[in-house]
């Protein structure tokens, strides 16, 4: 019989991609396109999700055609996306409304501060786990019901359907407009601030304060389960799990026991925790998450520290400032120099996420002299995605009472030896680079092959995890300390930015 | 055609080129296709102009980042690491020595030290052979060997007959020539207009690299080279 695979379709930030998995979590195929950022206005970024299904209905035949396979060796779609960014679409003609609005959009700045009113920014932190800031879906669809003339009432009518993206991708390849499934699951639907935490369901308090017709919203399904069976595309093939891309990379992992964590270094990174079927309330500013629901068993949660800027630091230090060619050339830069010079970049492009929470802040370069160069800044870019890392994990620890061992990385920026060390050395703990730097794609891969009995259970996909590198700490705790107190400093600087009459 | 691309800073169509040289569409086309291979020229979004890379203007430099290389080789080698299940490494020739790019643990979870950035002695490791085979810049004529078991080449004369032969079949092996009970297979990776830019290869026991009549598995040289292969089409695909 020949080989079958898994196939993950992982709709990021910046492009969508399909990759193959075969029995023993290896990757044996990748495909990917990248689509259009666009930005209208200061603070806007919105997608085009009409060219991100195309894309889609390109990169998964592709990855099938690159080892020469069948799609008939496909046995299952694993979704996984980008989180939080939102969409409207027409339930009749699939076309999407408007674009979709993207994660890091910060338009609904003043939307957030209304609805926080008198009570702040945790008045529904009990419901759904979450602060409110512009980084979730709730305000964003509220926002667009509110500035798309005649949509409220075409929404109330049931003319309009609400998606993120996995939801946008299930009900295409499930044949859109023509019985297309209108559907999402545990752990995209607890970052919408509309679900509510313990009952994984869709909260009436919660709709009524953001003002949200229940019936524009998708069925919430567990994240590891049959969704339906693909018309498009891979037609015939069973869609056998959708989890947002944080989460699946816990599950690819293999973090299945509470206690333990990783953190995925891309255009922003996300250190999550494993804290099983208890809900853990953070008081240091990390949220209260969804992690992952297999079938009809109970769902297991985490705590998450997100911070939004850290891979982009590495864009925008190529593309804004035009110092490399590549992202990968940041390294070679950084190391024309043996240290930061004294140099911080705090990255609170669109405010400061995790432990902080301060939509109001904005970027510094903080400690410049005349002895900086190039190679000092290239240094402080790829520190300041350390020095976040390490608030990140402090509120961590002090939320858990557990403290970390060693941190499991993953990501693109996991191939920046300098970074890795740094991490190394800032945190005090080993950090482990997985066989599989993609493991967001593995765990969607994964939860959908465990879906369909491809793999058995947990433990056998737990023995399909190895160590590819290790990075051990080296650095004096003097020194440490000094460059946490002066990162300290430098985020200090950048809080009061934005001022309430801008 | 060079020449009118650098004086055009915001590009030239195909149609531009043509009438100024006075050549057929096809002509202008094939040029442009190749000085696009080799990554001298850029189209811009949509596709209709023609400018002159940032790559023609450093072309005495190293032109591919050995960060970059890591960051396309990583997934490559993982996959070849876990389909071996040996240590995997890509290295690059810098001033005469194989410099490690990158490495991937063995994946049986035993302790294992990332050695990034140290050198090898190219003449005595499968990836030196593999880059030295390929390599014009006068490093591929040795000086003097040193040796580091008895089975490493210190001859030069015969060195060049396996670097030839290495050429030949597009692949480099080594038995116990740097340390004994250890073997490796190598393969050259190819950038942009074929260039060799490195080398990706397996290290491992004797037994485990090479078959009962202590030749290198053919199947584990298949899979090196398609991962060199894979990185290869990566770099000069996608840039």
């Amino acid at each position: 019989m020949a080989e079958q695979y898994v196939a993950a379709v992982d709709q990021g930030t910046n492009s969508t991609r399909c990759i193959l998995f075969d029995r023993r979590g290896r990757l044996v195929s990748v495909a990917q396109r990248e689509h259009k950022q666009h930005f209208p206005r200061p603070g806007w970024v919105e997608h085009d999700a009409a060219e991100i299904w195309r894309n889609v209905t390109r990169v998964v035949p592709s990855a099938i055609r690159q080892i020469g396979a069948e799609p008939s060796q496909i046995v299952a779609i694993g979704i996984t996306n980008q989180r939080e960014t939102s969409l409207l679409w027409d339930r009749r003609t699939g076309q999407p409304i408007g674009h979709a609005v993207v994660w890091q959009d910060t338009r609904t700045d003043r939307l957030i501060k209304e609805l926080a009113g008198t009570e702040g920014a945790d008045r529904f932190a009990d419901l759904c786990g979450l602060p409110l800031t512009t980084y979730f879906s709730a305000p964003r669809l509220r926002w667009m019901l509110d500035h798309t003339p005649g949509l409220r009432a075409r929404a109330e009518r049931g003319e309009v359907l609400f998606g993120t993206m996995e939801s946008w991708l299930i009900w295409n390849f499930t044949g859109g407009p023509d019985g297309g499934l209108h559907a999402t699951d545990v752990t995209n639907a607890s970052r919408t601030m509309l679900m509510n935490i313990e009952t994984l369901e869709w909260d009436d308090q919660l709709l009524a304060a953001f003002d949200v017709p229940r019936c524009v919203l998708p069925e919430i399904r567990p994240s590891s389960g049959v969704f339906a069976t693909a018309t498009e595309v891979l037609p015939g093939v069973q869609i056998g799990a959708a989890l947002g891309d944080q989460q699946a990379a816990l599950f690819g992992q293999t973090c299945f026991s509470p206690g333990e964590a990783k953190c995925t270094y891309g255009t922003g990174s996300f250190l999550l925790l494993h804290t099983g079927k208890e809900i853990v309330r953070s008081t240091h500013g990390m949220l209260t998450t969804v992690a992952y629901q297999i079938g009809s068993e109970p769902a297991a949660y985490a705590l998450e520290g997100s911070m939004a800027v850290t891979g982009s630091l590495v864009q925008w230090f190529r593309d804004g400032l035009g110092l490399i060619h590549t992202a990968a050339e940041i390294e070679t830069l950084a190391r024309t120099v043996e240290d930061n010079g004294g140099a911080y970049i705090v990255p609170a492009f669109s405010g400061l996420f995790a432990p902080h929470w301060r939509s109001e802040a904005r970027g510094v370069i903080a400690g410049l002299t005349s002895y900086i160069t190039k190679g000092h800044l290239a240094r402080a870019v790829l520190e300041a995605t350390g020095f976040q890392t390490l608030e990140v994990v402090n509120a961590m620890n002090a939320d858990s009472g557990i403290a970390l061992t060693a941190l499991k990385v993953d990501g693109g920026m996991t191939a920046n030896n300098l970074l890795m060390q740094f991490l190394a050395d800032l945190l005090d703990v080993r950090v482990v680079r997985p066989m599989v730097t993609e493991t967001v794609s593995l765990g969607a891969a994964y939860a959908a092959g465990l879906a369909v009995g491809y793999w058995p259970d947990l433990e056998g996909l737990r023995s399909n995890w190895h160590r590819a590198g290790q990075w051990l700490p080296n650095m004096d705790p003097d020194r440490r300390a000094t460059e946490y107190a002066n990162w300290q400093a430098a985020v200090e600087r950048t809080f009061g930015w934005i001022r309430p009459d801008q | 055609m060079l020449r009118l691309l650098a004086a055009a800073p915001n590009g030239l169509g195909v149609a531009d080129l043509g009438n100024a040289l006075g050549l057929a569409k096809t002509t202008v086309h094939g040029i442009l296709r190749t000085l696009h291979q080799v990554g001298f020229v850029e189209q811009d979004h949509s596709g209709a102009h023609y400018h002159l890379s940032d790559a023609f203007g450093r072309l005495g430099e190293t032109y591919l980042d050995p960060n970059e290389l890591r960051s396309r080789a990583i997934n490559w080698a993982d996959s070849l690491a876990s389909r071996s299940g040996e240590v995997v490494r890509v290295g690059r020739l810098v001033e005469g020595k194989v410099v490690v790019v990158h490495h991937v643990f063995r994946p049986d979870d035993s302790d294992q030290n990332l050695d990034v950035g140290t050198t090898l002695p190219p003449h005595a490791c499968a990836l030196g052979k593999a880059v030295l085979a390929f390599d014009a810049g006068g490093t591929a004529k040795p000086r003097k060997l040193d040796a580091y078991t008895t089975r490493t080449i210190v001859e030069p004369a015969k060195l060049l007959d396996e670097l030839a032969a290495v050429r030949a079949r597009g692949w480099a092996g080594e038995f116990e020539e740097h340390t004994i009970e250890l073997a490796g297979i190598a393969a050259p990776i190819r950038g942009l207009g074929g260039l060799v830019v490195g080398a990706v290869g397996l290290t491992g026991r004797i037994e485990r690299i090479c078959d009962s009549r202590l030749r290198h598995r053919a199947d584990l040289v298949t899979m090196v080279r398609a991962t060199a292969e894979a990185i290869g089409r990566d770099l000069r695909e996608d840039r």
